[in-house]
């Protein structure tokens, strides 16, 4: 097949990409080539409308071991630990097949951490589904719930937290993010970065099938009315080989054999290839025929664009081949030497003896399009007035259960007790809390996980939100006593093309960056996803940010059950009374504009420090961060957890109860405390100038406000646990 | 006391059971599924996961490999045999307990805690238990236990059955049972009473800080009948 624009243009390059690639090879390229090339150049892999804006986020710290720019990040949590960690998207395969696309998505990010070495120890998602109303969602969600569980269940690896939201932007286009994290050694950590002339480039794992062509292209478009048709470009997971290729290359690792080693994700044995190459600044010669492939007669262009899962290349040290084969033939798994690195900086391809592509590793990498797209700004929303006669026939506790009830509040737990959030025994902290907390295994120091975004805030205003969401990690953590370490991000959003959608990732990057900044909570690794798309409809903008902390000693953990009865209970931070956004304004006044909450990163910083050092007294009993549905929400779900009531007061502020209740300011938190340790608790809150409410006194079975209204905790229950089971049922 | 953990290829609670084992005083080893010769052991455990992936049906390819011949002679010459989750289901397929276990009546993997009854304590694994409700933790998609009606007769009439799902109380209803197991079984006996295949994972609840102790109090009776 002779090449021309219009196959260019098939392969989802533009013109002048093509004219560009003409000119790096001085020819035109063959088929092969330009399969090459349009999976190195899409956007899933270049990142090319975005590398320009991801270069401005803080990415470096004191515990960073290893930041963006491996397959994923590397902190140090000490004597010798590391954690490994990274989110990323499977967002438009998820659409089209549900099921295989959120398990090869868990089943992805899971390699990406083991291929440097770790031991992953804890699985997290976030997922976003459109109206519960629209016709696919039920089998979207059902699906995805599925995938991810059959692929983690199977690995043995906890799912210990993540989030679920519904939103009609996301009736096209629904959001998969998985994260994991793993466990290594400080001193074991391996890398893709090829070193060495001449050493053997080996192919271990599956087999290559002809499944997930031009996979990552086609994450890389928007969708149409045709895009069933792409079923073929979704990859079929096997969790049960990876979890073979898992323990053969850890019982490889545990030697001295590696010198690189990189997994096969998107664009398969293509980007693997290049990315060892590009990184140690060497060339690589591959002998096609030499890949064990599932079918016969497939060509150099299938066998280099098959995204076929569960597969991994190393470069190994001379004189090491029968060793390592030796451990690949104990796990039943496919071992090839199918090539060498080489000093010629080229990607060298052959098949039947023939060279069937030749191309400068730097046309590929260094050279690939970078773009300045257009941007708009937004523009803060104006505050909108709430009137009285809007809120007047309102009663506090039927909106609580309306907002118990509504998706976006209500309890997951028909989604993850169906993943195993148990297996390896560590886990201290299961779903349904602030974060996830797993121990490190045989010692006394745990880490927190949890995965949040804010996709109405950042539609609303995307600096602030970008800003919010990273606080929002931050509190999660700091709730159940972790110190707050560093972050992976998933940047789901629009079409880049699109100045408003670009304006939208523009400014929640430079949110996220300004928060991470201050608070010293570095970006170490993540993932960006656009064309989350429809036709000319694109999602909300969603950054979901992954957080991870520690815990010196998981006895220190807390949790945010209520534990006992005469306990006080304070909130942390002030509260101004803003219902712009909130899910209050949006739900129950049907109110869709404003601004979102306004963030106070030195409020923020001081209140989520403050909070720790009262944990670290021994002073705290229970926490909760106040997001979603305000100060009353969080408390009702302590109530639930701890099955104890509450009498509430409202402080005499000037803001009205609805506004006290409801209004979601950021940096806040509810505390229980033993009534002794008032005192203590309320200096070291003056100390460090934290404002402070007392809001009552934890009692049995009910919840008061003001001494008059009430409800009972069972009532608050089931509005809060039923509605996703009820939904699934029907 | 020694004891012996199966890896299969898949099985992915062996660490686990080993962690368990030894805190309450086993020696323990583990063995690889290709070996042919299992270590001298006053105890073999299957454990749980999923062995060759589950495919063909749960447990149905591992209940063939290389190291279950000497396990089922163990087995037979009376030695403990133990199957916790998938290696429940592999001792189901190798015919050392009676009965299959079907995919969950809801069609979906549950991971829960739930409590069980003993229902018999004449044998080495619950004998001088002094607690009649454990509270246990299930993680599974195949725990719906089903046998025949003969199958059913003939393991009540020799009090196979070792647990049932029930409430904190001790009360087996139909609302308790978390699969849709006949009779709420959650673990039986072959006929001597030296081989248990149970869902549950006592492993799991071996510290205050995960999902409870009574995994503690299962192996700490357990190592004290096998002495």
């Amino acid at each position: 097949m002779i090449v021309n624009e219009k196959i260019a243009i098939d392969h989802g390059l533009k013109k002048d990409e093509y004219d560009k690639i003409c000119e790096l090879l001085k020819r035109t390229p063959n088929i092969t080539e330009l399969g090459i090339f349009s999976a190195m150049w899409n956007e899933h892999c270049s990142y090319k409308s975005s590398r320009l804006h991801l270069k401005k986020l803080p990415t470096k710290g004191k515990k960073v071991i290893q930041g963006p720019g491996e397959n994923a990040g590397v902190i140090d949590i000490e004597d010798n630990d590391a954690l490994v960690f990274k989110i990323e998207s499977h967002n438009h395969p998820s659409f089209i097949e549900p099921y295989q696309g959120a398990a090869t998505g868990v089943g992805g990010i899971m390699r990406d951490v083991f291929t440097m070495g770790a031991r992953p120890i804890a699985n997290l998602n976030s997922i976003h589904f459109g109206s519960p109303q629209h016709k696919k969602t039920k089998n979207l969600l059902r699906g995805v719930v599925h995938g991810i569980g059959g692929y983690g269940n199977c690995m043995g690896v906890p799912t210990i937290a993540g989030q679920t939201s519904f939103d009609s932007s996301y009736n096209g286009n629904i959001l998969v993010n998985a994260m994991t994290l793993g466990l290594v050694k400080k001193d074991k950590i391996f890398y893709s970065k090829a070193a060495g002339l001449n050493k053997p480039v080996i192919y271990v794992g599956s087999k290559t099938g002809r499944d997930g062509i031009h996979g990552a292209s086609m994450a890389s478009a928007s969708f149409d009315e045709k895009i069933e048709e792409k079923k073929p470009t979704v990859q079929v997971g096997d969790p049960f080989t990876e979890k073979l290729l898992l323990e053969a290359c850890l019982e490889l690792m545990a030697g001295d054999s590696i010198i690189a080693i990189q997994d096969m994700g998107a664009a398969g044995l293509t980007s693997s290839s290049i990315e060892m190459a590009s990184k140690g600044n060497l060339g690589i010669e591959i002998n096609l025929n030499k890949v064990p492939c599932r079918e016969a007669k497939m060509s150099p262009y299938e066998i280099m664009l098959s995204e076929s899962q569960e597969r991994m290349l190393i470069v190994l040290e001379n004189g090491k081949e029968e060793q390592a084969k030796k451990i690949f033939d104990k796990w039943n798994l496919d071992f090839a030497v199918i090539g060498k690195t080489t000093k010629s900086k080229k990607i060298e391809l052959y098949f039947d003896e023939e060279k069937v592509a030749d191309i400068p590793v730097n046309t590929l990498v260094e050279n690939s399009p970078m773009y300045d797209r257009k941007w708009k700004k937004a523009k803060l929303p104006k505050k909108n007035k709430i009137k009285k006669e809007d809120t007047k026939h309102l009663k506090i506790i039927d909106v609580l259960k309306k907002i118990l009830a509504n998706p976006n509040v209500c309890s997951k737990e028909w989604i993850w007790q169906q993943y195993d959030h148990t297996v390896m025994g560590d886990t201290i902290q299961k779903p349904g809390g602030d974060a996830g907390v797993v121990k490190i295994h045989g010692t006394d120091k745990a880490v927190a996980a949890s995965v949040d975004s804010s996709a109405v805030y950042c539609w609303s205003h995307p600096l602030t939100g970008g800003k919010q969401v990273v606080c929002e990690s931050f509190r999660n953590l700091i709730s159940v006593g972790a110190k707050p370490i560093a972050i992976t991000n998933c940047l789901n959003f629009g079409s880049p093309e699109n100045e408003e959608n670009m304006g939208e990732f523009v400014e929640c990057v430079q949110g996220i960056g300004e928060a991470s900044e201050y608070l010293k909570f570095p970006v170490v690794s993540g993932n960006v996803s656009f064309y989350n798309q429809t036709k000319d409809e694109g999602i909300k903008p969603t950054p979901a940010i992954g957080g991870v902390g520690l815990i010196k000693n998981y006895k220190n953990m807390i949790t945010m059950e209520f534990k006992e009865v005469d306990s006080l209970v304070l909130v942390i931070g002030k509260t101004e009374g803003h219902i712009d956004q909130s899910l209050f304004a949006r739900n129950i006044l049907d109110e869709k504009n404003g601004p979102p909450p306004e963030v106070n990163l030195f409020n923020e910083k001081n209140n989520g420090e403050t909070l720790l050092k009262l944990i670290d007294n021994n002073l705290i009993k229970s926490a909760h961060d106040v997001s979603l549905g305000g100060i009353i929400t969080a408390v009702a779900k302590m109530c639930i957890k701890g099955k104890k009531g509450i009498n509430i007061k409202k402080p005499k502020y000037l803001i009205n109860e609805i506004e006290y209740f409801f209004a979601e300011d950021q940096g806040r938190y509810i505390i229980e405390i033993n009534k002794k340790d008032f005192k203590k608790v309320a200096d070291i809150l003056n100390k460090n100038a934290v404002h402070f409410d007392e809001l009552g006194a934890i009692i049995e079975n009910e919840l008061y406000i003001n001494d008059k209204t009430k409800v009972t905790i069972d009532e608050l229950s089931t509005s809060n646990k039923s509605w996703l089971t009820k939904y699934m049922s029907k | 006391m020694k004891s012996a953990v199966i890896t299969f290829p898949g099985s992915n609670c062996d660490r686990d059971m080993d962690v368990a084992l030894k805190k309450f005083g086993f020696k323990n080893k583990m063995v690889w599924h290709a070996d042919a010769e299992l270590p001298k052991s006053d105890l073999v455990v299957l454990p749980g996961g999923f062995s060759y992936g589950d495919y063909l049906r749960c447990g149905s390819m591992a209940s063939k490999s290389k190291i279950m011949q000497s396990v089922i002679n163990f087995a037979n010459s009376g030695g403990m045999v133990m199957g916790v989750c998938n290696g429940f289901q592999i001792l189901v397929e190798t015919g050392l307990v009676p009965g299959v276990l079907l995919r969950n009546k809801y069609l979906e993997f549950i991971c829960k805690n739930i409590f069980v009854k003993i229902n018999d304590k004449q044998n080495k694994y619950f004998k001088n238990i002094n607690i009649e409700v454990l509270k246990f933790h299930i993680a599974h998609n195949e725990g719906n236990y089903f046998c025949t009606n003969d199958q059913l007769k003939e393991i009540e009439d020799n009090n196979q059955i070792a647990i049932n799902y029930c409430d904190e109380n001790g009360k087996i209803e139909d609302q308790f049972n978390p699969n849709g197991s006949i009779k709420n079984i959650a673990g039986i006996f072959n006929k001597e009473k030296n081989v248990l295949g149970m869902m549950p994972h006592p492993e799991r609840m071996i510290d205050i800080s995960l999902s409870g102790e009574d995994g503690s109090l299962f192996f700490k009776n357990l190592i004290n009948n096998l002495k």
